[in-house]
């Protein structure tokens, strides 16, 4: 996994609530075998026409609207437990998403994932649509270590909350299993301590 | 003092993150087609082998079709998804029981009959219902696509700890009353999230004269209730059920085994974060009316009125009841059905088909009923032919298919068409589980085998042996 320290980028706006996993990804795409690809189909209802044509309204086929953070409304990622949401964002491209409100279970797969998932307050949340609205290339600048959030056109920072242990892996550059995998010793130890072995 | 769970947890830390959750270690990895080739693409990208190849095993259940195990797949995704299957088992050096082999099955019949489930193991599988392999007094449960990626490359995986929760049946169940009665009863009574953080362990009189199967059964279906598993104590039972099982201990080996499985229950005085007590007298044969496992009621009761839903869950409730085709208040006994489905992780194995064909016998299935008989494994259903019940079940005019998950998640051919009503032993109503617009109705085998027969909900007359 790529580290994560600083972020300065343009951002997309997504203003709607509820956003839920079967709109991020439909379950037509659940038989694949492969993490990848899932971008190319990320919120593909609303993206495509039946035919496969791009709707040109559709916040991501705008080029006015371009970077690495995905700014959303409240409630977003509910629904099924499905990963693959948070591979289909993660694999188009962006590192942040921003919300007033996460479902918890996308929360943590996007973590797993090393998609960097931001709670803003609602007021922050509603100036950053008001910021791009204004300029497109508004940007923002996510700072993980300090935990803070600023929306570069008005100048205002927010801190966020974030879980030390998922905090360290970010900054680190390491998932869940090049921690588990740099614990190795202790696996092994473990495994020849053991008060009873199958 | 300590709870089982509490004692099976503890004994698989193998360290704990500052500020972040438990590294524990897993004794069982199982694994299906569906959610682990996005797993094994990752240690391919990572350049990684697995870790403990020996203590991983991978059947095909999902996707397949159950006739003509022989022929190839049609379905090309389903194919693609099973030989990724395979050549993964091969390229990891990984126990893969696929189609033609005999101990293909279900991955939650599978790992049980073999003796592959053990007492005080941690067992997972990116399945929700390894639930299922707690009635050995393991902890089981279902993970992820990348924790099941962490379990192949480290034999450990990341989890903050489940409270835990006792839910304890005072008394004996009736005569004709089954596992599967007393999960969807128990499922009714907590709802559908009534659990939900919890690990469950079930204990009391009732549950200690429960066979292997029949814990099976009820701990498939803690996670219906929202639990992330369930478990029962080992006992004599459990001990027997084992013995001799392939992947069994066996010797010098197996009295140590026992010895340390003897350990595992929860010390008198051990305090759960919650406790539920049942009268498990009380219970009834039960089926579901709506579509979600929580909407259970006894065969023979009525469906809620709208006024005593609460207000929260009326708009679902009417919601549900339109997709049924049920009123609020009506009865359902009597009512025509179109299919029945016998089968699944939650009610294959060969107890099941025992007690169905016990009803069956001399009887004649209903000319318009579409029935589905699918063993759980290869095994149940060679068991079933050794015992002879294939002709008993035949002479009633029913067919056995062949293993597979089938028509409980319908991934195969197996669907029951839009509108049609199917009483199925499976353990999700949800809408269009069971294909598009499909109506299911769950419930035990003997329920399932009175449908059958009557054509219709109707209790079943029970003159059984036992
Ligand atoms: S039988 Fe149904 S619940 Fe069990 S593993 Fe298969 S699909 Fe899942």
């Amino acid at each position: 996994m790529e580290k994560f320290q600083t972020l300065t980028s343009t951002y997309v706006p997504l203003p709607i609530e509820n956003v839920d996993t079967d709109q991020i990804i439909p379950a037509r795409f659940l038989k694949a075998t492969t993490r990848e690809g899932f971008g190319d189909n990320l919120f593909a209802d609303w993206r495509y026409e039946k035919s496969g044509e791009p709707k040109a309204d559709f916040v991501l086929n705008d080029p006015t609207y371009s970077g690495e953070i995905l700014v959303a409304g409240k409630n977003f990622g509910s629904g099924s437990s499905r990963e693959h949401a948070a591979w289909a964002i993660a694999g188009y491209g962006f590192k942040v998403v921003v919300s007033s409100f996460f479902a918890d279970i996308f929360r943590n797969n996007a973590l797993n994932n090393g998609l960097l998932p931001i709670v803003v307050s609602e007021t922050f949340l509603t100036a950053l649509f008001n910021s791009v609205q204004a300029n497109p290339k508004a940007t923002l600048t996510v700072n993980l270590e300090e935990q803070t959030i600023r929306n570069n056109e008005n100048g205002k920072t927010e801190s966020f909350e974030i879980n030390p242990y998922k905090k360290e892996c970010l900054l680190k550059g390491l998932d869940d299993i090049d921690f588990l995998l740099s614990n190795k010793d202790k696996i092994i130890a473990y495994e020849q301590n053991r008060a009873f072995v199958y | 003092m300590k709870t089982l769970f509490d004692k099976i947890w503890d004994a698989h830390v193998v360290a704990t993150v500052k500020d972040g959750p438990t590294q524990l270690y897993i004794d069982r990895h199982l694994c299906h087609e569906v959610t682990s080739p996005q797993a094994f693409a990752g240690l391919r990208k990572r350049g990684l082998q697995v870790f403990r190849p020996q203590q991983t095993t991978l059947t095909a259940d999902h996707n397949i079709p159950t006739m003509g195990q022989d022929r190839p797949i049609r379905d090309e995704i389903s194919r693609f998804q099973v030989d990724t299957l395979a050549r993964n088992a091969r390229d990891f050096g990984l126990t893969y029981y696929g189609l033609g082999n005999p101990k293909n099955g279900i991955v939650h019949v599978v790992g049980p009959e073999n003796g592959y489930t053990q007492p005080g193991m941690t067992i997972v599988c990116g399945d929700s219902h390894t639930s299922t392999h707690g009635a050995f007094g393991a902890i089981a449960f279902g993970i992820g696509t990348s924790e099941v990626e962490m379990v192949l490359a480290s034999q450990c995986i990341l989890q903050t700890r489940p409270k835990t929760m006792r839910i304890h049946f005072e008394g004996k169940l009736n005569d004709g009353v089954f596992a599967k009665d007393v999960a969807l009863y128990t499922i009714s009574q907590l709802t559908t999230g009534g659990a939900t953080g919890y690990f469950v362990e079930y204990t009391g009189e009732a549950i200690r004269a429960l066979s292997m199967e029949a814990r099976m059964t009820l701990c498939n279906l803690s996670i219906e209730m929202g639990a992330r598993g369930g478990l029962i104590a080992p006992d004599e039972t459990t001990f027997a059920y084992l013995k001799g099982r392939e992947f069994a201990p066996k010797g010098d080996r197996w009295e140590k085994a026992l010895a340390y499985w003897k350990t595992l229950k929860t010390d008198e005085g051990a305090t759960f974060d919650k406790e539920i007590i049942f009268d498990a007298s009380s219970i009834k044969p039960m089926i579901t009316y709506g579509t979600n496992p929580g909407m259970g009621i006894p065969i023979d009761g009525s469906i809620p009125e709208l006024e005593d839903v609460d207000d929260a869950g009326k708009i679902s409730f009417e919601k549900s009841l339109n997709y049924m085709g049920f009123k609020p208040g009506e009865k359902l006994e009597g009512k025509p059905i179109d299919y029945i489905f016998l089968g699944s992780c939650t009610n294959g194995r060969i107890e099941d088909f025992r007690l169905f064909a016990e009803y069956v016998k001399g009887k004649k299935k209903a000319d318009h009923v579409i029935a589905w008989l699918v063993p759980g494994s290869w095994q149940v259903r060679k068991q079933i032919e050794e015992e002879g019940l294939d002709k008993i079940l035949q002479e009633a005019g029913f067919e056995l298919r062949q293993p597979g998950c089938s028509a409980c998640l319908a991934m195969n051919d197996d669907k029951i068409p839009a509108g049609k009503y199917a009483v199925s032993t499976s353990n999700r109503n949800f809408q269009g589980r069971q294909g598009p617009g499909a109506r299911t109705i769950l419930a035990g085998p003997l329920v399932a085998a009175a449908a059958a027969v009557a054509g219709k909900i109707s209790q079943p007359e029970i003159q059984l042996a036992n």
